[in-house]
């Protein structure tokens, strides 16, 4: 039964790592500094949160992995984050969208984790809510400026919500070990904070003169390690001194 | 991180327009190490000076975001990753800081950014060496960085109120970022061979750089007498050089690793450490922009400044629209 919930965890972790991951490529070329510097504290929180998720998870598999074994020795099929996190930044509305539509879904998740009667989870919770809540205000903050800005951004932002709409369900997805955790009253099922979700980036895009695009194919297969193209080069540049030098610490 | 004096003015020419007397009572004040207050009368070339060496320290910290940040996304633990992540982010922050503090002078960051990408503003030439393995990430922290310190802490003394107080919390960082570069360094010392070949390949590398950031030796260096008296320097080229090579001839020691100087020796009558002659051709071509990557360093930044202006103006735009419905 641990094996679920190391399952949910790497799920949860994979998340933090990857997105945080992808932030790190914003670093020294943001659109001004203040910019670059908030987008690096965005990472700086998701890889917290990363290194928190993973070692605990590395403690329940009872296999002697931490975080780092975890982060740095898997391959792409052994990832479960979601296909959104990985996406590439793109453009800063790309970047914003994906924040948005992710840390939405995120604040509201570990809200509702801080209610776990697993305490180590509860307590990771409790930290990483506050966090997630700030990063939800960030992006709804330049969701709006840009949605509201110029017919340039505008339209960047049309084109980020459409370019990131059709992983939205893979962001919700209730794989069996999730649905296992959930039954066990562990963590709340993903599909119940769907309703919520979409009232509240709904309410961010009509402040931002911006509606919710149509519905789409959705493309799923984070959880279950089917990832989109990107995932195995962000896995090769991140991973490539610990697998070049596997003996060494860092 | 910092820079040296790497533009050319010429300070002492209009000193001789300027008010004999007020110029002799500010010349008073700063002799006595009082502080000047950006309200204050001040020469012209005094204010021109600031500007320039201000916006070549926050120019310095911006660019040198950039050969870190190339190995932010290869740091080999999370935990590295974290630590370089806030470490550059520092540097952000000190760029902020200090454009802030030269803006105090009558100069627009956007001004400065401009005389930046267009070539006529330099920053710290050791930013157009590359960074070629993890080592050089711990290289930077305790020699570049080092290196900054040295030059940073008399500044925190300097005469200029905003760029003294900016300096006091730039230093703090930096010294604790040198602990950072050499604790990276001391986790590959106690490590495989390969990762202490890493540490020797990035030291000969760096080692050189490190020494010219204290810029030309004194004789050279036309404007060192006038900033001294201003108190925008405090100490020589030379003088701050000496006590870096002082102070880190025996951390390279304790890290096992060898100063790729062979002319290194104590010299027990001077109390000081004697070294090589620096290449200063090769200095001076670094400061033309002919560093191993000034181009790709100088238009990664144009880069982000133009792929970032559609945001910007979004901003602005934003802003001005938010702020006639509150005046509606």
């Amino acid at each position: 039964m641990e094996y679920s919930l190391f399952r949910a965890l790497t799920q949860l972790g994979d998340d933090s790592l990857i997105l945080g991951q992808r932030l790190c490529e914003w670093c020294g070329h943001g659109p001004t500094i203040e910019v670059d510097l908030g987008l690096s504290n965005l990472a700086l929180d998701l890889i917290g949160q990363a290194t928190m998720l993973l070692d605990y998870a590395g403690e329940l598999e009872g296999g002697g992995r931490d975080a780092d074994a975890l982060a740095f020795h898997r391959n792409a099929e052994q990832f479960a984050n979601c296909l959104l996190a990985e996406q590439p930044n793109g453009d800063f509305a790309r970047t914003v969208v994906r924040h948005l539509l992710f840390a939405t879904y995120a604040s509201a998740l570990y809200e509702a984790l801080t209610a776990s009667p697993d305490a180590r989870l509860a307590e990771i919770a409790a930290k990483a809510v506050k966090e997630l809540r700030y990063h939800a205000d960030f992006a709804a903050d330049w969701a709006e400026r840009l949605g509201d800005g110029t017919e340039e951004s505008r339209a960047r932002m049309a084109e980020a919500l459409d370019w990131h709409w059709r992983f939205v369900n893979d962001l919700f997805h209730d794989d069996r070990d999730w649905a296992a955790c959930a039954a066990r009253g562990l963590v709340p099922l993903r599909q119940s904070l769907r309703y919520g979700f979409e009232r509240d980036v709904s309410a961010i895009l009509e402040r931002a003169g911006l509606a919710l695009p149509r519905k789409v194919w959705p493309i799923v297969g984070g959880r279950s390690g089917q990832h989109s193209e990107h995932l195995s080069v962000l896995l090769a540049t991140m991973q490539v001194l610990p697998r070049a030098h596997p003996e060494a610490v860092w | 991180m910092y820079t040296t004096e790497l533009g050319k003015v010429s300070p002492l020419q209009d000193g001789a327009q300027e008010d004999p007397e007020r110029l002799a009572a500010f010349e008073t004040r700063v002799a006595a190490d009082e502080f000047v207050e950006p309200k204050d009368w001040m020469p012209q070339a005094y204010r021109r000076t600031l500007v320039r060496q201000i916006s070549q320290h926050a120019h310095s910290e911006i660019v040198g975001m950039l050969p870190e940040g190339n190995w932010l996304t290869r740091a080999p633990s999370l935990q590295r990753k974290a630590i370089l992540l806030a470490k550059i982010q520092d540097e952000g922050g000190h760029g902020l800081y200090l454009y802030c503090a030269a803006e105090t002078l009558g100069t627009s960051r956007e001004e400065m950014i401009d005389a930046l990408h267009s070539g006529r503003a330099k920053y710290s030439t050791i930013f157009n060496y590359p960074t070629l393995n993890w080592a050089d990430i711990g290289a930077i922290g305790w020699l570049v960085d080092g290196a900054a310190i040295m030059n940073q802490v008399p500044l925190q003394r300097t005469s200029y109120g905003p760029y003294a107080r900016a300096m006091v919390r730039i230093c703090k960082e930096e010294s604790f970022h040198q602990r950072q570069g050499y604790d990276l360094l001391l986790a590959l010392a106690k490590g495989t061979a390969a990762q202490k070949a890493m540490s020797q390949d990035a030291l000969n590398r760096w080692w050189w750089p490190a020494l010219m950031m204290f810029g030309p030796p004194d004789e050279d260096s036309p404007n060192s007498a006038q900033s001294i008296r201003w108190r925008i320097k405090r100490e020589t080229n030379d003088q701050l050089r000496q006590k870096f090579v002082d102070a880190t001839v025996p951390q390279a020691e304790l890290l096992g690793l060898t100063i790729p100087d062979p002319d290194l020796n104590w010299n027990e009558q001077r109390g000081h450490y004697d070294f090589g002659a620096i290449e200063w051709d090769e200095f001076y071509a670094v400061v033309r922009g002919e560093g191993p990557t000034a181009k790709e360093r100088i238009t990664a930044r144009r880069d982000a400044w133009a792929n970032g202006a559609w945001v910007r103006e979004a901003a602005a735009a934003f802003e001005a629209k938010r702020a006639a419905r509150v005046a509606a």
